[in-house]
This record gives C-alpha cells, structure tokens and sequence, in this order.
C-alpha cells in the first residue's frame, strides 16, 4: 500500500496532479448542472409571473371577463 | 472592387488620419515618449552596468514597443467610431478591409515608424553595439507592422464592449506574443553578432499572415461592433 | 442534399431535448472509462524505464492537453458556424466551451508543471509548446473577457466569434510546435501516423483516458448547452411544455 502511495518516490508531484484534474472534473460537472437548475428556475419565474404574455395571462383574462357578474 | 474609386478612398483616408493626427500632436507623440520613459527606467532602475543592460536589451526593447503599441491603438477606431466616420465607412459602398488597412498603414507610419526610428537611441541607452542596429530596425519594422495589424482586430472587437482599455490589451497581447518572441530573439542575434535570418523570416512570415488575414478579421469585428 | 438534418440543429426546443437525452450517453460511459484508465495507468501499467512511476502523470496530463486543444476547435468551429449561418444555437455552444476549456487549459499547465519538475528539472520553460499552451489559456479568458463586457448578446456571440477564429492560427502551433522546433517537451508518441512508441499495458489506459475525457466533455457541454438555451429563449412558449 505504502508503495503504491509512494509512487517510487514521485509522490509529491504525482498526487497533486491528479488531486488538480479531479477537481477540475468535479468543479466543472457541478458548476454545470448548478447553472442548468438556475436557469430553468428563473425561466419557471418567468413564465409564472407571465412574462410571455400569451396563454398565462391570455387565460387570465379570459376568466376575469368570465367572471363578470 | 470598385478599381479607381477603391485607391483613391484608401489614400483619402490616409490623408485624413495623417491631417487629423497633426492637428493633436500629443496624441501621437505620447506612445512614443511612453516608449521611451520604459525603456529608460532600466539603466536608471536595474542597473547602469552597459554589460547587463545589453543582456536584457531585447526582452525590454520588445515588451517596451508591445505596450507602447497597445496604448497607441485605442485611438485607431474609437473616435471615428465616437463621431459616425466608420459608419460611413461601412456604408460607404468601399470594401471596408481596404479603408481599415489604410487606417492601420497610417497607424504603423505614426507609432511603429516612429519607434523603429528610436530604437538607435533607446538602444544605446541600453548598450547594444552600433553594428546590431541594421538587423533590431528590419525586426522592429516587420514586428510593429504585425502589432498594429493585430492591434486592429482587437480595436475593432472592442468597440462593442463598454470598457476598451484593459479588454483590448488582454485580447491582443496573446496574438502578439509570437511577435515579440521572435522579435527579441532576432533583437538578441543581433547584439551577439550571428545571424537573425531565422527569426526575421518568421517575423516576416506573421507579417504577411496579418497583412492577408488582420483587415479582414477588423472589419468583420468593426461590422459588429458598430451596430 | 437534403439538409434538414443541418438545419434541425438551428431549433433550440429541439437541440435542447437532444441535449437532455444525450447527456447520460455521454456521462455513464466517461465514468467508466476514467475509473478504469485511472486503474490501469496507476496499477496495471508497468513503470516506465526510464521514469519509473512518474510517468503516470500522463494519465492526467494528455488528456487534459487534449481537452484544451479539442475543445477551443469545437468551441471555434462552434461559433464559426453560428456566424456564417446565423445560428443561435452554435453560439450557446461555443459559449458553453468556454470555461471548462479554460479550466483543463490550466489543469494541463498544472500537470505539466508537475511534471516537468522531477523530469526536465525545472516547472517552466519558455518553450513554444508550452508558450503556446499558456497563449491558448489567454484566448479563452479574452473569449470570455470579451462576451462579459458586450451587453447585447448577439454583438456578444459574433464579437467573441471573429476572435474564436483569429485564435485558431494558435492551435497549429501547440501541435506542431515541437516538430517545427527543438522543443524540451517530447515530441509525439502516441497521435503519430504511424505506430504508436508506448507499449500497449502503459498505452490503453492512455487511450481510454483520452476518450473517457472527450466523452466526459461532452456530457459537460451538453448540460452547459441547455443551460445556455433556456437562459437564451427568454419568452419562447416550447419552454412551459419542458419544464411542466
């Protein structure tokens, strides 16, 4: 184990390098999937507060005109 | 291309940017003075040993030009882009590549030439020998050619964005690298006395490649950032 | 020819369900192929003769390069594409390139300098491969740099495009580089076009790295592309059908 660790003694230049190409990996995939939830968050927001300005507040409308006594 | 019509714009640009350029000196004049306080600040920072200066003489005789350059293309589109000329350029029915090369070409004549016609003095400063001056002044022509070539792109890819300055530095800096690369090592053969052919093909090389590629390249970055 | 397959791309609703689709086929293979490349370079492999265990840096390092190189001709051609036929979509990919190619860009430095230490002596030399590696970092910043400070978003897309393309002349360089010059850095031993010089228990893992990379890339930029649409499509009705 210790060998394997050791890595003929270029352990301390082998083991960061990989320490710094997982991070990468990992930041990368987090940052990727974090940024794809904001976004389909904000376009839910924006589409509930019908900025679209079609079917959401078209439907609005249509019921407050319904609603009419 | 519209055959006459097309040599007379370019050469009426030119003449425009040339009147206009005597009408504010200073504008044309600072870059060079910068050109100058940086090289200076070596012997006067760094040591006055003649011996060591030399040794360090091309890396700061090229860093000095490269930064130099780079202050002096902010003016080469934004005031004519700031008072509507470069509109008319892009309307104007004239290729635009060939109106942006005249505008560059007039560039280079009031900041590379210049500086390439400083270099004898600013090198002496520097200790480099008389006998290196013929090959630093062919690199520095090629090299600062290039510069304003490749400065054009990034003037151009500026205009759109709200800050130019440091943007345009970083944007041109790592396309200029190659040049003041090879610039400083044919800088470095000339001092030492030995052959600078290599160097002065390579830099004639990237000339010529910015010369083909660079208007093109700044008029479609002008095109977008006039919008 | 017929070419509404080419032209299907220019959908965003469809590009991004593709994308959606795609991004397990690209994720789950990638995984395996690292975790297994990460087995054999580091236990398998036998150590080098000359470098014993140091050399399984590569295992990192190569595909990292690669990566770097890779993605700025995708994200190039990406937005080259997006300027010629005027398609949205090629724009959000070349965006969506940028920052994972700018961070392997680094990591590749990183490793290289790691590497470099115990073999050549030194972290760093002015050599023109690494040079131009470091100058391939700085077009992805100035990229990046650029589109930041454009506020309109389509200024921004072919603003950063024409300078995409300007840095293209950079990427022959890194390449050839240590062909052209007496580089330090060794010259090509696996992507020649003849045989490959590494033995095949220190190749493999090598390969299945480098397309466990490519893969995990895609898988990335798949997840960034969707991220870059809906950002993109503000008001477009397709959206209230994906995400409800």
């Amino acid at each position: 184990m210790n060998e394997f660790f050791s890595m003929g003694g270029y352990a301390l230049f082998l083991w960061p390098a990989y320490a710094v190409t997982l991070l990468a990996i990992v930041v990368n995939v987090y940052t990727a999937r974090r940024d794809l939830d904001r976004a389909r968050t904000e376009a839910r927001r924006r589409l509930a507060s019908g900025a679209t300005g079609d079917a959401p507040s078209v439907a609005a409308a249509a019921s407050a005109v319904g609603g009419q006594p | 291309m519209s055959g006459p019509g097309v040599f007379r714009a370019a050469v009426w640009v030119v003449q425009r940017d040339l009147r206009l350029a005597t009408r504010r000196p200073a504008q044309v004049l600072q870059p060079l003075a910068f050109f100058a306080v940086v090289t200076l600040l070596f012997p006067l920072g760094y040591t006055p040993e003649l011996a060591k200066l030399r040794a360090i003489a091309p890396g700061v005789l090229w860093v000095a030009a490269l930064l130099a350059s780079m202050l002096a293309l902010e003016s080469l589109f934004r005031e004519d882009a700031d008072d509507g000329t470069l509109e008319q350029f892009v309307v104007s029915g004239q290729p635009l590549t060939i109106l942006l090369l005249a505008k560059t070409a007039t560039h280079w004549l009031l900041t590379g030439l210049p500086l390439t016609l400083m270099a004898p003095l600013v090198g002496g400063a520097l200790g480099v020998p008389f006998a290196a001056l013929g090959g630093i002044l062919s690199s520095l022509v090629l090299g600062t050619i290039s510069l304003s070539l490749i400065g054009a792109v990034g003037a151009g890819l500026t205009l759109a964005s709200r800050r130019g300055g440091v943007l345009l530095s970083l944007l041109t800096l790592p396309l200029a690298v190659p040049v003041l690369i090879f610039g400083a090592r044919a800088t470095e053969l000339a001092i030492a006395g030995d052959s600078l052919t290599a160097p002065l093909y390579l830099l004639g090389a990237v000339a010529v490649l910015g010369l083909t590629l660079a208007p093109l390249a700044a008029a479609a970055a002008v095109r977008i950032g006039l919008e | 020819m017929d070419w509404t397959w080419f032209h299907k791309f220019g959908s965003p609703p469809h590009v991004y369900r593709l994308a959606g689709l795609l991004t397990p086929w690209f994720a789950w293979p990638a995984a395996l192929l690292i975790l297994g490349a990460l087995y054999g370079g580091l236990v398998l492999a036998p150590p080098d003769y000359q470098q014993g265990d140091g050399f399984r840096i590569i295992y990192v390092h190569a595909p990292s390069a690669w990566l770097a190189v890779m993605i700025y001709a995708v994200m190039a051609t990406a937005a080259g594409v997006g300027l010629i036929w005027r398609m949205k979509v090629a724009h959000a990919v070349a965006a969506s390139c940028a920052g994972v190619g700018a961070w392997f860009t680094v990591v590749s430095l990183l490793t290289g300098m790691l590497w470099g230490k115990p073999m050549w002596g030194t972290y760093w030399v002015w050599d023109p491969r690494l040079t131009a590696q470091l100058i391939l970092l700085f077009l992805y910043l100035g990229f990046m740099g650029l589109r930041a400070s454009i506020d309109d978003v389509s200024r921004a897309d072919r603003a950063s495009a024409v300078l995409a393309l300007v840095g293209v002349v950079n990427l022959p360089i890194i390449r050839y580089s240590v062909e052209w010059w007496n580089s330090i850095h060794q010259a090509p031993s696996v992507m020649k076009m003849d045989r490959p010089s590494m033995p095949f228990d220190m190749l493999a893992p090598l390969l299945a790295m480098l397309l466990g990379f490519s893969l995990y890339f895609g898988a990335v930029l798949l997840i960034r592309l969707r991220a870059e649409i809906l950002r993109r499509e503000r008001n477009a009705s397709w959206i209230r059908e994906e995400l409800t």
